[in-house]
């Protein structure tokens, strides 16, 4: 399943005095089975981006494919279920939006809305319950009886659970301890891994570093960059103007003066290997 | 998401926006009593002339003012023809059953239907030009005098201004639940009654809680701050007349002079 977009431009408000340029002639092509990352600063239109994925927002003018589907201004609401079923966003604190009265049942929701029946959404819920990395027990506890993170984990399975071929999360780990974070962009690489893609909004630009395969970078609702994060973290200059930050290992990297390093480490294990063959020499 | 206007506040920065929404207020409820001042064709020429020229001095589009009075068109037409079909006196012209239609009953219907157009036209000037907090602020002013009677005049402001505040807010939210429901699969348009009140569940729930512990952070916060009750707090809007006031404490002393000249005694 991939995305196309052609040149898609969103409005906010249009014809009122509030009137805003949400995204701005946007154009790219996300191929099928990638790990994708979106960065750029707050209100730089990552979020409305995103929600373009599966036509929550429709564009203003240009068109997208997105798994087998063409969205157009003229796109009507009816009928979207099936495309959701296929593209499925994970908004950012998505512990918002559990409602039901035991945690089974609210994961199953999605599951049901998308024809499962009554007995293998249940099961697909304990078992995306699990995956989350979340002990079998609270299955039958009411959903706002959990603490935070477990909330949030509740929610992500809510979402994985009915297996969307394009899974979005906004800042999936906001806020989540050093060791849950780490589980959560392990579960999404596996996810990934199994045949899905995952495109995933983030501050983290270890993350990018780490995990991604492609990273659009937005500002001012345009696309300025969309690359690999090698190229991307390549120049450093245009990387400070664009208000982004370098790995931590780059960072890290920069400091080393002495040292040489035949490419850029992005990754703490990149790093490392460098390090290691400077001392070598 | 997060400019959704509430009222009908658009901004602007004519003569009008100038003016201290206390003083805007009154005019507003003074307006709607002078206008029973007029009584013959000259007296409502002169204040049609006079609300058409606040409606100009806004420079909003006329459709700001049409969409003001557009849902109350039904009922400016139906009193309208209450009027003229159940005025009696002067020449009449047409009769059936109970119904009249009489010279009486023409200029009334067309009296009323100025006034109650007027009416909404005033106050339509007076929402578009001042945003809901001023209001707010206006109507705790006006209410002041009711401290005597031990009225709790600056919590129900506080109350007033609050819930203002988070209008906004909780839109965001309503539309941010909607959105992660829908990518959910929920579907809010479809459906008989039944299925459709069955959908609002994943949207009203969360909603709720959101609201509620919405409600405990801000009381925590406010506390946090050393919150204890409203008396002798300073302001953060402070509201202050000026000149643009004087415009229209004059604007409205003439139209009351020139209404009780040139009204029928």
């Amino acid at each position: 399943m991939s995305i196309k977009f052609n040149n898609v431009s969103y409005i906010y408000s249009p014809g009122s005095p509030l009137e805003k340029k949400g995204l701005d002639d946007v154009n790219f092509e996300i191929k099928d089975n990638s790990f994708v990352t979106i960065i750029g600063h707050t209100g730089s239109g990552k979020s409305t981006l995103m929600q373009h994925f599966n036509a929550l927002l429709k564009p203003s003018s240009g068109s997208i494919e997105i798994a087998g589907k063409v969205i157009t201004p003229e796109t009507k609401n009816k009928n979207l279920k099936e495309l959701r079923k296929h593209v499925s966003i994970v908004f950012q604190f998505p512990e918002a939006q559990l409602f039901e009265d035991t945690v089974i049942d609210d994961i199953a929701f999605g599951p049901k809305n998308f024809g499962y029946s009554e007995k293998k959404a249940k099961d697909v819920a304990k078992e995306w319950l699990e995956k989350v990395g979340l002990d079998p027990e609270i299955g039958n506890k009411s959903p706002f009886e959990l603490s935070g993170g477990q909330m949030r984990r509740v929610a992500i399975a809510g979402v994985m659970a009915y297996q969307p071929d394009i899974l979005c999360l906004d800042e999936p780990a906001a806020g989540l301890d050093p060791q849950a974070r780490k589980q959560m962009m392990n579960l999404f690489v596996e996810y990934q891994k199994a045949g899905h893609t995952v495109i995933l909004v983030t501050h983290n630009m270890d993350d990018v570093a780490q995990y991604a395969d492609d990273v659009l970078v937005m500002e001012h609702g345009k696309l300025i960059k969309h690359d690999i994060p090698k190229n991307i973290f390549a120049d450093r200059t245009w990387v400070k103007k664009h208000y982004l930050n370098e790995p931590t290992a780059s960072m890290f990297a920069a400091y080393l003066t002495d040292y040489n390093f035949d490419e850029n480490p992005l990754t703490i294990d990149k790093l490392v290997d460098e390090i290691k063959s400077n001392l070598r020499k | 998401m997060s400019k959704i206007i509430i009222g009908r506040y658009i901004p602007g920065n004519t003569l009008i926006y100038k003016m201290d929404p206390r003083g805007k207020l009154l005019a507003t409820i003074f307006f709607v009593c002078i206008i029973f001042l007029a009584n013959n064709w000259l007296s409502y020429s002169i204040i049609c002339l006079f609300s058409l020229l606040a409606v100009w001095a806004t420079k909003l589009k006329p459709k700001v003012f049409w969409d003001g009075v557009k849902p109350l068109i039904g009922l400016i037409f139906f009193t309208s023809l209450l009027q003229l079909f159940f005025t009696s006196g002067g020449e009449v012209y047409w009769k059936w059953w109970i119904f009249t239609c009489s010279s009486y009953g023409i200029t009334n219907a067309v009296y009323i239907f100025i006034r109650f157009t007027l009416i909404i036209l005033i106050s339509t000037v007076m929402t578009v030009t001042t945003m809901p907090l001023e209001i707010a602020d206006a109507m705790e002013w006006i209410l002041t005098p009711l401290k005597i009677f031990k009225v709790p005049v600056d919590k129900i402001a506080l109350v007033m201004s609050i819930a203002l505040r988070f209008v906004p807010t909780l839109f965001d939210e309503t539309f941010k639940i909607m959105n992660a429901q829908r990518s959910r699969g929920a579907d809010f348009n479809n459906g008989g009654l039944i299925k459709r009140a069955k959908a609002i569940a994943p949207l009203l729930v969360p909603l709720f809680i959101n609201s509620l512990q919405t409600a405990v952070d801000l009381s925590t916060a406010m506390e946090a701050r050393g919150y204890r009750g409203s008396e002798g707090r300073t302001r953060y809007r402070v509201l202050n007349w000026s000149k643009y006031d004087l415009y229209n404490l004059g604007y409205f002393v003439i139209l009351t002079v020139l209404l009780l000249i040139f009204r029928t005694h």
